[in-house]
């Protein structure tokens, strides 16, 4: 005969919190879930005490405020009169300006500079060797003032190219000028321009938008639109006979000749510099503040790009390679059709932190003077209004806007090159 | 985004945590040092010297309140701070008071919540140009690349400038003396401008001052002093009248030669109050009687430490100008020792 017992029951002891491993998790969590909280609540507390004894109160009215002062570079247009907040627009633009470039050219240079050091010519891969190993262990500040140092002292200045016995002259047929201050490069015009359109009127955020440039953006969409059917209907042709037909005067003709035509319809020509008065006129002026922390950011960034791209080679092994040329594979191709797609799937997820990183270390600009929204919104505009926290705070959450949107933009990319598993 | 809003909160709590609590007087006195924010470097106003020691027109400010406060004029921490940190290391406490050439505007007294306790130098915004450039003033200025120290008044009074005369300008803002020094030099701007005193101070610094010149207009008033927290008003006082004891023993007669021996007494009943040998000066202030003495005694009066940093003799080479005396035609003026 057996006897059943009933299962014991399940009684809840207090101690069991601490002393069964069923609860003990949870109960760790939620006490440090208050000790959190706690820590929030006193700091948060303690900020508003404090600023309360010093009289200062949290407001954003302040960003309405004339603004005051100019700022040099400016895509917008923008004057002394006009608002905080149009002031720090200014300043934002201008980082996205730098951190745009930078991870461009950091790229290119770190991926040439990635694949050379697996060079298997000793010179070469030891020079790229030497380039990573100088650029990404001193400070990037360093570089940065260094990059400036050498543009301001190195240069002539302005004034060198004046008069009879000009010590400095324009180079390429005189249409660029590098000086100290600054390159000055000629500018696209249009003398039968289709006009701007003005957009939120007086509002801080007003912004224009050239009608020639939506043109011809416009025009390079559809011609690449019809690349593609061109292309397309190649490829069809190629599966349906095993000929393909040439294409490529088409395609070429496509780009080009309806560009030439809207072009030549609009009046483009090239307006050049011209020493005039104190500086140059005309032509675009890329201010040396905006080179020397463009360029310093790239070579930075491009060192830690490089390693990124060296370690996602040498991550695959050496049998795909050996398996494509047994394929028969041509060595360009093994590296695009079976290198890289792999090697892709390595090299993204870290190549979205150095991104980041030369993003947020654009905020250095105001070591050279570079205007971006550090030095508009946490500089002069803190300096002038005084509301640290309210600019901090407000510079926080740009830079927290512009990474999520950076890891959005490259998360979605990885996720298109990343190999599906079955 | 919680946790990095949360962390800036933390951060922002720590720095605030430092400027709780009044009674600034009673912390320097425990402290047994006074934290004196000054210029990164400005010969004749605060720069250290060859043996490291600050010296200059400001710090001669900072000595004297710590001697009279301490009765040391070396019991002072100098924090050097640049236009852009200078407001944040006073309202956070990080230093009891600022003397770094900074202008009394009316928004920096009552929107900053600070205290001006009064002006050491009447200076004006100026320009400085390379000679060989032949300008004659600064209207014929259109188009030049102008270098500024960013952060400060002058960057505004440079725009309001250009904007009254309808001229262009191109700003390289810059963040200390040294560097706009550099880039002025090597020509990268045209003009550097700062107030009058400190352009003259910085081509007192150059290879070849002769080749610079200063252009006559001088755009704004720029009362530059000592500042300290809104709300304190003890330490305040303690500011403000050591700066007037200074200024005051200059009108009265009082130089570093002479102290000694009126300390002594004097017939002037307004020079015995003034050094504590007559009345409870000192007291009320919460100090030693001797307070005003150790004060003058480091330097001299304000004429001396005026002629010693800045004055003609130097190479700064400054004219006394606004600020003589009042009785000389100029604008100093202590309220009396009463």
């Amino acid at each position: 005969m057996t006897t059943l017992t009933d299962p014991p029951k399940e009684t809840f002891r207090l101690s069991m919190l601490l002393y069964d491993t069923r609860y003990r998790s949870a109960t760790i969590q939620v006490i440090a879930m208050f000790a959190f909280m706690l820590l929030a609540a006193w700091l948060i507390n303690n900020t508003i005490i404090n600023l309360n004894n010093l009289g200062k109160e949290v407001t954003f009215g302040f960003l309405g405020e004339t603004a005051g002062y100019d700022i040099n570079q400016r895509l917008l247009d923008y004057n002394s009169q006009d608002s905080h907040i149009r002031a720090a627009l200014m300043g934002l633009l201008n980082t996205l300006v730098v951190a745009v470039l930078g991870c461009i050219t950091a790229t290119i240079i770190g991926v040439f500079v990635g694949v050379m050091r697996l060079s298997s010519n000793w010179l070469i891969a030891r020079i790229m060797t030497v380039y990573v190993e100088t650029f990404r262990n001193v400070p990037v500040l360093l570089w940065i003032v260094l990059a400036m140092a050498i543009l301001i002292e190195s240069l002539p200045a302005p004034r060198a190219f004046r008069g009879e016995d000009a010590t400095a002259s324009m180079n390429l047929f005189d249409s660029v000028a590098i000086t100290n201050r600054g390159v000055y490069i000629p500018e696209p015009l249009f003398s039968r321009s289709l006009g701007d359109i003005h957009l939120l009127g007086e509002h801080a955020l007003r912004f224009d938008v050239s009608m020639d440039l939506m043109a011809i953006l416009i025009v390079l969409a559809l011609s690449i639109f019809g690349m593609r059917k061109v292309s397309a209907k190649a490829n069809a042709t190629q599966a349906a006979t095993g000929d393909r037909p040439k294409t490529w005067h088409i395609q070429l003709g496509l780009l080009f000749v309806p560009m030439i035509v809207l072009l030549v319809a609009l009046g483009f020509h090239l307006g050049y510099p011209e020493l005039k008065g104190f500086n140059f006129k005309g032509g675009t002026y890329m201010r040396n503040s905006l080179i020397a922390l463009w360029l310093a950011l790239s070579l930075y960034t491009a060192a830690f790009i490089a390693e990124i791209v060296r370690a996602g080679i040498l991550a695959i092994s050496q049998g795909q390679t050996e398996a494509a040329s047994a394929l028969g594979l041509r060595p360009g191709r093994t590296m695009r059709l079976v290198i890289l797609p792999q090697a892709l799937r390595v090299i993204i997820p870290p190549m979205i932190s150095n991104y980041l990183n030369l993003t947020k270390n654009s905020s250095l600009a105001i070591a050279v003077g570079y205007m971006d929204i550090t030095g508009t919104l946490g500089g002069i505009t803190m300096n002038q209004t005084g509301r640290e926290l309210e600019c901090v705070l407000m510079l926080m959450l740009v830079y927290l806007a512009i990474s999520l949107s950076i890891s959005g933009v490259m998360n979605w990319y990885n996720n298109s090159v990343k190999l599906v598993e079955r | 985004m919680k946790k990095s809003v949360f962390m800036g909160a933390l951060t922002l709590a720590g720095l605030a945590a430092g400027a709780a609590a009044a009674g600034t007087l009673d912390d320097v006195k425990a402290r047994g040092k006074l934290n004196c924010g000054v210029t990164t470097g400005l010969v004749g106003f605060a720069a250290p010297n060859a043996n490291g020691e600050w010296e200059g027109f400001d710090v001669a400010v900072c000595r004297a309140v710590a001697a009279a406060v301490l009765g040391d004029s070396t019991a002072v921490e100098f924090v050097p701070t640049t236009g852009k940190t200078r407001f944040t290391a006073l309202a956070s406490g990080e230093i009891d008071m600022l003397a770094r050439n900074t202008t009394w505007t009316f928004s920096r007294d009552v929107d900053l919540k600070f205290e001006f306790t009064g002006v050491n130098y009447y200076d004006g915004q100026g320009f400085m140009v390379p000679k060989e450039l032949g300008v004659s003033s600064a209207k014929e200025l259109d188009g030049a690349t102008v270098c500024i120290q960013t952060g400060t008044t002058t960057e505004l009074n440079l725009a309001d400038f250009f904007r009254a005369n309808n001229i262009s300008y191109e700003p390289v803002p810059i963040e200390t003396n040294a560097e706009a020094q550099q880039q002025y030099l090597a020509g990268a701007c045209d003009v550097y401008t700062t107030d009058a005193s400190g352009l003259a101070a910085t081509r007192a610094t150059f290879d070849d001052p002769a080749a610079h010149v200063l252009l006559p207009e001088i755009i704004s008033k720029e009362p530059l002093g000592p500042l300290v927290r809104h709300g304190d008003h003890e330490w305040g006082d303690v500011v403000r009248w050591s700066l007037n004891a200074l200024i005051a023993a200059e009108e009265l007669g009082i130089t570093s030669a002479n102290i000694g021996e009126m300390a002594a007494g004097t017939n002037n009943p307004e020079i015995n109050r003034l050094l504590g040998t007559e009345g409870t000066l000192g007291e009320m202030l919460g100090l030693d009687a001797g307070w005003a003495k150790n004060a003058i005694m480091v330097g001299g009066n304000y004429g001396e430490v005026f002629a010693k940093n800045i004055g003609e003799d130097t190479p700064i080479g400054l004219a006394r100008g606004l600020n003589a005396q009042w009785t000389n035609g100029g604008l100093l003026y202590a309220p009396p020792f009463r």
